[in-house]
């Protein structure tokens, strides 16, 4: 019994022992390490995190590789699979940084997990790119080695409260008669996206006439919509991953509710115009980017020449979270190319005064590590399709307000 | 209080809950019965009943990617959970018939989070729901919606109550239910083979949780983790109503629905939660004080 004990033992030993090897720079790769989940909750877009990085790894290392002080360099990412537990992901990290000798890691999918590895990668002093984690948390903490290119949860939906204002003043309304409703989930995200809300709002000085957080096993979420019938707010705010946008669009249409304007996040993850069509009409959701938009970068060209490429490479037209985790890459070889050396800090430094165009739009990082040069788009849902609608510069189809009653539309 | 004001202005809201409260606690009831036929049979408390729910669920999700309306996948849910039900049986619970509470919770736990794993494998963690587009009915003169599925739901969930009453107390096989609820061995000494009963019995619950998740897809929505959600409701509604009492978990079921539909539009919808979990401890400490006085009035 002994003897085989020690024999497993000895053979995970070579095991990890070859996996560190090869792992470990060579002269000619740079070496990036990610956890992911490839497993669990998260699996769908832990998978579209990993096909982002893969992108663009393959696509810089078919241009040449990296410059680095005049010395080309293949890219590589070793990547585990972090099973969607926090715990996991940060044992992870720390075997990638201890035992694997990366130096560079790409951030998890979501903002849970990556709120577990930033303190991880904060005590190697060893920087993280990270493209989904978008809690406000992330960066009010100190962390002077993690970076985000995604916008922050509460900017997902300010700008259906800046067009909320809009509309409102079109009207010659006065701000303070222009009812808000928010449900959201409750969890870290969705109250950020809630905040982000409530601040725009009171900027605007509109009143916040329901304030609900459904729990995370939510049901059924009619009575906060029968609070909405009572209390007709003139716009509705919904937040809540896939379930909370799938659940608010079907719950709003199946009960009639009439609202002017209602905005959500994750539509497009949830496919909420594919599965409800017209009945989803009218509907604003919040995106952090889109194939349409008009960023460009010298990888990839447009954002729909990304598109393009994505899809023949994976089979699937990509989400925001492919093309976000794109950038995160393109980030790193950026600053690499500037720093034009491999010295962690250095590179680190060179990160930290990142203003690079991607197929994702503008990145370029404040103090604390957030993007700051992104916008949040905003799409409409009109005749079963995505249309942009907000902001006004990259929009291309007009905002239809105010959705017209249930009795109007079921004719 | 704000809450309370609203309702007192417009009393149709108050109807309108109650009219929601009961149609989500027809669903819930479904999963319950099966709860209570098994704990009454088997004494086994099944963990891994909001996981049949989520397995029905799916079920009608691919019937309706057949093309087939998701309806149909109703049946066919039942039917291929019923095998499924008894495949478990016959690998798992057999096995722990005879032991005691603890471990029956603790097997049909393990099951249920080799389901959930497997699903997520299976289906990925995609959120899912399933488009049946019945409509809605207006009543009142429209100061009143309600989903036509939802309707056809209760009614379902009403049809399923009332057969299998009518099983329970008049087939052979309802019977040889009941008797091995009632004392397994002196089933066993008449002539009932009473694992064949209890193979049954839980490849019916699995068969009636099917059921209720084909319509839960169409009502709301599924995903490989949705299970506890129903497990933890039809628990509740078992200890209220109280074993072999199908009458008592119907409008325990109901009742829970309406509670929480008010607790949530009145406390605010992050107390929903929170507020059934409490009327779990009071009813238990009820429950526990009624049996006490009952043993000082035996004594």
């Amino acid at each position: 019994m002994t003897v085989w004990k020690w024999g497993v033992a000895l053979l995970a030993l070579a095991a990890t022992g070859g996996a560190s090897a090869m792992a470990a720079e060579s002269d000619d790769t740079i070496v990036l390490g990610a956890a992911v989940s490839l497993t669990g909750n998260y699996s769908t877009n832990g998978k579209n995190t990993k096909d982002g990085y893969e992108l663009a790894v393959k696509r810089v290392n078919e241009m040449g590789g990296v410059n680095v002080g005049g010395k080309a360099y293949k890219l590589k990412v070793v990547y585990y699979d972090d099973e969607s537990t926090p715990a996991r992901g940060a044992q992870l990290v720390e075997r990638l940084i201890n035992q694997d000798g990366v130096k560079y890691i790409l951030g998890p999918y979501s903002s849970g997990l990556t709120k577990a590895i930033a303190p991880v990668t904060e005590k190697y002093k060893i920087p993280m790119v990270e493209a989904n984690g978008a809690d406000r948390d992330l960066f009010t903490q100190g962390y002077r080695y993690t970076f985000g290119v995604l916008s922050t949860a509460e900017q997902y939906l300010t700008e259906a409260v800046n067009l909320a204002a809009e509309v409102g003043k079109a009207q010659g309304r006065d701000l303070k008669t222009f009812k808000v409703a928010i449900v959201v989930e409750n969890d870290p995200f969705s109250a950020d996206v809630r905040n982000g809300v409530v601040d725009d709002a009171k900027r605007f000085g509109m009143p916040i006439v329901i304030d609900d957080k459904f729990p995370r096993d939510i049901n059924d979420m009619t009575p906060s919509l029968t609070k909405v019938r009572a209390l007709k707010p003139d716009l509705l705010v919904v937040s809540g991953h896939d379930k909370g946008a799938l659940l608010g669009a079907r719950s709003v249409y199946e009960g009639r509710v009439d609202v002017p304007m209602m905005a959500m996040t994750h539509c497009d993850s949830a496919q909420v115009a594919e599965k409800f069509g017209k009945n989803a009409d009218y509907i604003l959701c919040g995106s952090q980017w889109d194939r349409s938009l008009k960023y460009s970068d010298k990888w990839f060209g447009t954002a729909e020449e990304y598109a393009v490429r994505f899809q023949k490479e994976f089979n699937y037209a990509p989400p925001y979270q492919g093309a976000e985790s794109t950038a995160g890459v393109l980030v790193y070889v950026d600053a690499f190319t500037r720093a034009g050396t491999l010295d962690v800090e250095k590179v680190r430094d060179a990160i930290a005064t990142t203003d690079l165009a991607t197929i994702y739009g503008q990145v370029k990082f404040d103090e604390t590590g957030k993007n700051v040069a992104k916008p949040m788009v905003l799409y409409q849902i009109q005749n079963g399709e995505y249309k942009l609608v907000a902001p006004t510069k990259v929009a291309s189809a007009k905002f239809l307000y105010p959705t017209p009653a249930w009795t109007e539309r079921m004719k | 209080m704000d809450n309370l004001l609203v309702l007192w202005q417009a009393p149709t809201l108050t109807l309108q809950l109650l009219i929601d409260g009961v149609l989500v606690g027809a669903i819930y009831c479904l999963p319950a019965y099966g709860m209570a036929l098994v704990w009454g049979v088997m004494k086994i408390i099944n963990v891994a009943q909001g996981d049949f729910v989520m397995l029905g669920g799916y079920v009608a999700l691919y019937v309706s990617y057949a093309g087939i309306h998701p309806m149909f996948g109703v049946p066919v849910a039942a039917a291929v959970l019923f095998v499924f039900g008894w495949i478990v049986y016959q690998l798992v619970i057999r096995h722990i018939v005879d032991r005691d509470l603890f471990v029956s919770v603790l097997a049909t736990f393990g099951i249920s989070i080799v389901l959930q794993q497997l699903a997520n494998q299976l289906f990925s963690a995609n959120v899912e729901t399933a488009e049946a587009n019945l409509g809605s009915t207006y009543l009142f003169g429209s100061t009143i919606v309600v989903g036509n599925i939802k309707l056809v739901a209760v009614a379902i969930a009403l049809v399923l109550a009332v057969v299998l009453f009518l099983f329970l107390k008049h087939s052979r096989l309802g019977q040889a239910i009941r008797a091995t609820a009632q004392n397994p061995r002196a089933a066993r000494i008449l002539g009932i083979e009473t694992s064949q009963v209890f193979a049954m019995t839980y490849a019916l619950n699995a068969a009636i949780c099917g059921a209720a998740g084909a319509l839960v897809v169409q009502i709301w929505i599924i995903h490989p983790y949705i299970g506890l959600t129903y497990t933890i409701r039809a628990f509740m509604i078992v200890v209220v109503a109280g074993l072999g009492n199908i009458a008592g978990v119907v409008l325990a079921g109901l009742g829970l629905g309406a509670a929480e539909q008010f607790a949530s539009f009145l406390l605010g919808a992050e107390y929903q939660a929170a507020f059934v979990f409490s009327l779990l401890v009071v009813i238990l400490l009820w429950r526990s004080q009624m049996l006490a006085r009952r043993r000082l009035y035996l004594k």
